[in-house]
Formats: C-alpha cells, sequence, structure tokens
C-alpha cells in the first residue's frame, strides 16, 4: 500500500425522488446513501456490508459517478471528480471499473467473449490496431482463467462462473487501479464462489489493485478485505479493520451480522449464543428518528430516538456510530 | 421410530430438445418421524427435484420413476385428488420465493384460511382464529390486522414466515424447506432458521431442509445427503460428515468456504472446474473430471453408494479420503 490514499469520498449523498403522482406532488425523497466518507489507499481492499437496502450498490456506484450525486466529494488521485467535464470524466473512468453480480447479465449475448474483453479498448485506446487487441484480450483471458481458443465463443456458452471471469477480463484489460466489485459471487455456486474469490486476490496482488468489494455474506468480506465498512439504511454503523471489526465489534447492529453467520460446524454451531434481532429493515423512505436501527437494536434506549450518533472514532482505524458502543 | 417417508431407486428424467436429461439418478433414502434431513448440493444436483417428484409437482417435460412411500403408502403416480388428500395437509413444502407460494391476488386471511377449511372442515370464523395465532408464533407483528393485507404489502422476511405459517397451519408431519432463506439476509435468515428448529424441537414435525449453505445444515439437522449431479454421493451424521467428510465433493464444499471460525488470510481451497452439466457428464463417476484423487477406475467404472461405518455411505472408490 502507498503513502496517499487514490480515493477519498466525502460526505456522499446520494437521494432518489420517489414517485407520489403526477407532476412531482407527493414525491418522496429516499436517502439511500447519507453522507458517508471514507479514504481507499492503492492496493487496499474495502468491503462493504450490510443487508438488502442499506446502500452499499448505490455507495459503489456512486463513486465511480455512474449516479449523480445529490452532495459530497469524491476525490480520485486528488482530483475531484465533480469538477471534470464528460470528456475529462471518461478519460479517469479507465482507470476506475466494475464487475457486477449477474455475469450473464452483464454481458452483452450478442458479442462474443473477445469483443466483450476488447470493448474498454476500443473506447480507451482506439488507435490500437485489430491484431494488437487481438492478443491483449488472450494475455488477459489467460490471466482470468479462460482458454484464449474460446475468444469467439458466446456468454451463452459459458458457465457463470465462467462468465464472471470475462467480466473481470472486461475489467482488468485497461489496467485500472480500482475496481468496485458488487456481490462478485453471489449469484454462483459454493464450489464456484471461491475460485473467483482467489482470482481477485491474485490479480490484486500482481497488479496492486484497490477493490470496494460489496456482499451481504459476512465470511467471504472478511477474507478478501483489509478494512470493512457497515452501513444501515444508507449511513455508516461501524467502520473498521478486519480484524477489528470481527475480533471486537462495537455496533449492535455489526455484532448481530456476525452472529447470525451460520458456522458450518455442528458443534459450535449448537453451542452458539446468537443475537436474534427482531423485525424487519425500516422503509428508507420513512426511516426512524435519530439513530436508524434503534428499533431493532436490544441496546437502544432514549437518547437513541433523539439524537442520531455521530460516527466516531473509538480507536486508531475504528469509528462507530452507536450512542452505547461502551456498554 | 418408524421411516415416515422412503424414497427407493427413484429417477426423475426430462425430456428436452435435446434429448433426455436424467436429473435424478437411483437415489434413495428415509426420513424418520420428526427427523431433520439435510440435503446439500449445488445447481444441477437434482435435490429440488426428488421433492417436485414425490410432490406431484414436476415440471410438464418430466417424468418420475421408482418408489416414494409416505407412512407406508406409494405417492407415485397418485392422481390428484389423492395427492390433494397429503400435500397441504400432511405433507408441506415451502421454498425459495415465497411469492411462488402466495397468491398476489388474495389477502393473506383468503390464503391461510383455505387450508383449514378445506383440509380440516373449519368454518371461516374458526379457521381465521388459527390463521391469527399461527402468524402470531412464526413472529408476524399485529397479526390481527396485517392477516387482512396482501402479500406485496408484507416485508420479504414477513412473506417468507407466512408462507411458512401457512405451511404449518394444519400440523404437517413432514415440512419440505427448499432454499428456504436463500433470498433473506443474514439477520432475517437467523430468524426463519430459529423457527424452523423450534418447530422441529416442539412440534415434532420431521423436516428436509434442501440448501446448497452447509453452515445452515450443520446447525439444524441430524442427517445430511450430499448430492452431486443427480446421484447421493454422500449421506451420515451431520456431526460425522462435517468433521471427517469421505468424499472428495463433500471435502471441497467443506473447504473452499470462508468461514468466520477459521483464522483469516489463508488461501482459500477450491473445487477445480465448472458445476456439472448434466448433457455431459464424464464416464464412470461424475465427479471424476474436477477430483483431485481420480484415478483410471473413477472413469472406467461408476461408484456405487456403499457402507462406510455407522450410518454412512459414500459413492467413491478411494477407500479412505
Amino acid at each position: 500500500m502507498s503513502a496517499g490514499p487514490i480515493l477519498e469520498v466525502e460526505d456522499l449523498r446520494v437521494h432518489f425522488r420517489i414517485g407520489g403522482g403526477m407532476f412531482g406532488r407527493g414525491d418522496r425523497i429516499l436517502k439511500a446513501v447519507d453522507g458517508v466518507s471514507f479514504r481507499l489507499g492503492a492496493g487496499e481492499t474495502l468491503g462493504l456490508v450490510g443487508e438488502s437496502g442499506c446502500g452499499k450498490s448505490t455507495l459503489g456506484r456512486a463513486v465511480l459517478r455512474l449516479l449523480p450525486l445529490a452532495k459530497g466529494r469524491v476525490l480520485w488521485l486528488g482530483q475531484d471528480l465533480g469538477a471534470l467535464d464528460t470528456e475529462a470524466l471518461r478519460r479517469q473512468r479507465r482507470s476506475m471499473q466494475i464487475v457486477f453480480q449477474d455475469p450473464l447479465a452483464a454481458l452483452n449475448p450478442r458479442m462474443t467473449a473477445g469483443e466483450i474483453i476488447a470493448e474498454p479498448l476500443r473506447t480507451f485506446e482506439p488507435e490500437q490496431g485489430a491484431a494488437a487487441t487481438r492478443e491483449r484480450v488472450k494475455a488477459m483471458m489467460g490471466k482470468v482463467g479462460l482458454l484464449p481458443q474460446q475468444i469467439n465463443r458466446y456468454p451463452h456458452e459459458f458457465s457463470g462462473g465462467q462468465c464472471q471471469r470475462i467480466g473481470i477480463a472486461r475489467a482488468m484489460i485497461t489496467r485500472p487501479k480500482l475496481i468496485v466489485c458488487d456481490e462478485p459471487v453471489s449469484a454462483l455456486d459454493v464450489s464456484i464462489q471461491a475460485q473467483i474469490v482467489n482470482l481477485l486476490m491474485e490479480l490484486q496482488a500482481e497488479y496492486g489493485l484497490a477493490l470496494i468489494f460489496i456482499s451481504h455474506n459476512l465470511a467471504i468480506v472478511r477474507h478478501v478485505s483489509h478494512r470493512i465498512m457497515v452501513l444501515y439504511l444508507g449511513r455508516v454503523a461501524e467502520l473498521a479493520t478486519r480484524e477489528q471489526l470481527y475480533r471486537n465489534p462495537r455496533h449492535p447492529y455489526t455484532q448481530a451480522l456476525i452472529s447470525a453467520v451460520p458456522l458450518p460446524d455442528p458443534d459450535l454451531e449448537r453451542g452458539r449464543r446468537r443475537l436474534v434481532l427482531k423485525g424487519d429493515l425500516p422503509s428508507p423512505l420513512d426511516p426512524p428518528s435519530g439513530c436508524a436501527f434503534r428499533t431493532r437494536c436490544p441496546k437502544a434506549t432514549a437518547i437513541c430516538a433523539r439524537e442520531t450518533p455521530p460516527l466516531l472514532p473509538i480507536a486508531a482505524g475504528h469509528e462507530v456510530a452507536c450512542h452505547h458502543w461502551n456498554e | 421410530m418408524g421411516a415416515l417417508l422412503e424414497v427407493e431407486r427413484l429417477d426423475v428424467r426430462f425430456a428436452t430438445p435435446e434429448g433426455e436429461v436424467s436429473a435424478v439418478n437411483d437415489v434413495g433414502f428415509s426420513i424418520a418421524e420428526g427427523e431433520m434431513l439435510g440435503i446439500v448440493g449445488e445447481s444441477g444436483a437434482g435435490k429440488s427435484q426428488i421433492f417436485m417428484a414425490l410432490m406431484g409437482l414436476l415440471a410438464r417435460n418430466g417424468r418420475a420413476s421408482g418408489s416414494v412411500r409416505f407412512r407406508g403408502s406409494e405417492m407415485l403416480g397418485l392422481e390428484p385428488a389423492a395427492l390433494n388428500r397429503i400435500r397441504g395437509a400432511r405433507l408441506s413444502m415451502i421454498f425459495q420465493d415465497p411469492m411462488t407460494s402466495l397468491n398476489p391476488y388474495l389477502t393473506v386471511e383468503r390464503q391461510l384460511t383455505e387450508v383449514l377449511v378445506t383440509h380440516r372442515a373449519m368454518s371461516r370464523r374458526e379457521a381465521r382464529r388459527e390463521a391469527v395465532a399461527m402468524l402470531e408464533s412464526v413472529q408476524i407483528p399485529e397479526a390481527g390486522r396485517r392477516i387482512d393485507l396482501y402479500p406485496h404489502e408484507f416485508s420479504g422476511g414477513m412473506r417468507q414466515r407466512a408462507m411458512i405459517a401457512m405451511a404449518l397451519l394444519c400440523r404437517p408431519e413432514l415440512l419440505i424447506a427448499d432454499e428456504p432463506t436463500t433470498a433473506l439476509d443474514v439477520t432475517i435468515q437467523a430468524q426463519i432458521l430459529e423457527l424452523i428448529r423450534k418447530l422441529g424441537e416442539t412440534s415434532h414435525t420431521a423436516v428436509a431442509l434442501i440448501t446448497h449453505d452447509l453452515g445452515v445444515i450443520a446447525g439444524l439437522c441430524d442427517r445430511v445427503i450430499v448430492m452431486y449431479a443427480g446421484r447421493i454421493v454422500e449421506t451420515g451424521p451431520v456431526r460425522d460428515i462435517f468433521r471427517n467428510p469421505q468424499h472428495p465433493y463433500t471435502a471441497g464444499l467443506l473447504a473452499s468456504m470462508p468461514r468466520l471460525d477459521i483464522a483469516e488470510g489463508r488461501r482459500l481451497q477450491t473445487i477445480a472446474g465448472q458445476p456439472p452439466n448434466l448433457q455431459r457428464l464424464p464416464p464412470g463417476c461424475a465427479f471424476n473430471d474436477r477430483c483431485p484423487h481420480a484415478f483410471a477406475r473413477c472413469v472406467a467404472e461408476r461408484p456405487l453408494l456403499t457402507p462406510v461405518g455407522a450410518g454412512r455411505s459414500k459413492a467413491c472408490h478411494l477407500e479412505r479420503l
């Protein structure tokens, strides 16, 4: 990891307008990401975890400027992406890529694997000749564990795991510095998940890639991440290094998430005391006052309804947004 | 305890434009009263089709042969009318996506009371009271009010619980749960698994839990069946299988999961290759092209499921793993 961060996100907010009626009357604002800040170093992996609707995918996309920001800044290598014009932003995009959850849906069924992987090159290096492009595509296919002779095959001729390798090759072909991985293994069979996780980690080690790894699977996130951000209804509940987050989680939500993961060990699993949360995720359109987690929190008291807990550092590299973190 | 369900030599085949596909091959097992059986396998393993076959829910191009006996009487080939006396009443099934079982056009009340009126000849008023009580027992808050809502007005976790409530209303002897928590968030998954666990403890309902998540099986089940490419490859008591897997596929599945109970930082072990394509299985053992231990015999001859210790069996030519 190098000294300075490659990515700095300051007070990022993404709001969606949810139609209530014609002409905008009765429209409601859904605050999908509500004031998130973090930094990411070169070669570092930040895991984003949380349940559906917590804003983790929206945050990943907003960082890449694939969604408009309601507020906040994204600094990429010190440069404010919001201050760039379309062309300058486009040039920056070659160093920031994304890999999606559903590998087959993310690939154009009418293009061959070779055309899909080469597409970013056509955008960013149009001067490159067809023969040179083909060589680079073949080399990248080898890197991600595909057979270069499969270059003329179509997505449906590949399995789900192989399609995800195509998606990774497409992301890697421009030699990016950052890849946002949005649930990259959730749609894959268990035996294939490990293959893709290992591939991403190998590519990271070889090219010094930074990764934003979005997942609801806490065991996989622990395996790949250096630091982990836990999101709840668009806000950061806890942000810590891997060791601190899993050994000493301080936010009751983090504690509940970790204790909810089933362990594949019959003795441990049956002897465990599990913190089962009551109730469901509240509607993000109508979040509870104060701390959004209070309606499900075993530690909630009166202050939690009144005041939104700020995200505060409690140790080096460990921040928590909870009034009762120290109890 | 006698066997509640006995499956013998079950085959399920589907006619497709590319020819016949064998989804389930020569599968046999039994479930005792009150037992929790886990069935684990990846896509294409055939784990769901076993139960779709016995519930008479196979797709139109599917055919089942062999024998499935519920309390001694044969279920395969039953007329729908005869089948309907059993399914829903003594045998219930819940699915990954609750909207496949809930009718979006009917209130939850209508859907829950229907089984009681049909199978237990209750009046609507009695049935409603019973249904509200069941919704409360699966922890739907304000059940008396919520019962009049439509399924889309429920959250995902509440829908899953409503479906479980519906499956339990007639106090089935066997509950078949097909990936009941796969679509749910982890905190909601924990709630649903807790519910199934209590169910097994208090009401003596037997559960067949179909899943790809070994962690879910570890916490809930007494016995486990591991399937690969339509066949049982290993079966036995959960503790033995997890502590000491004897089939290379089971061992590979266990080793390839990142787990919270093991120190971080090691490289994940993987199972090489791709999930099986049922139309292009290798000769001999279907797992031989992905198996790190495969030798000549594995290609020449398909291993049969044979006993390898107390209550355990596996289909593998290796003497020991």
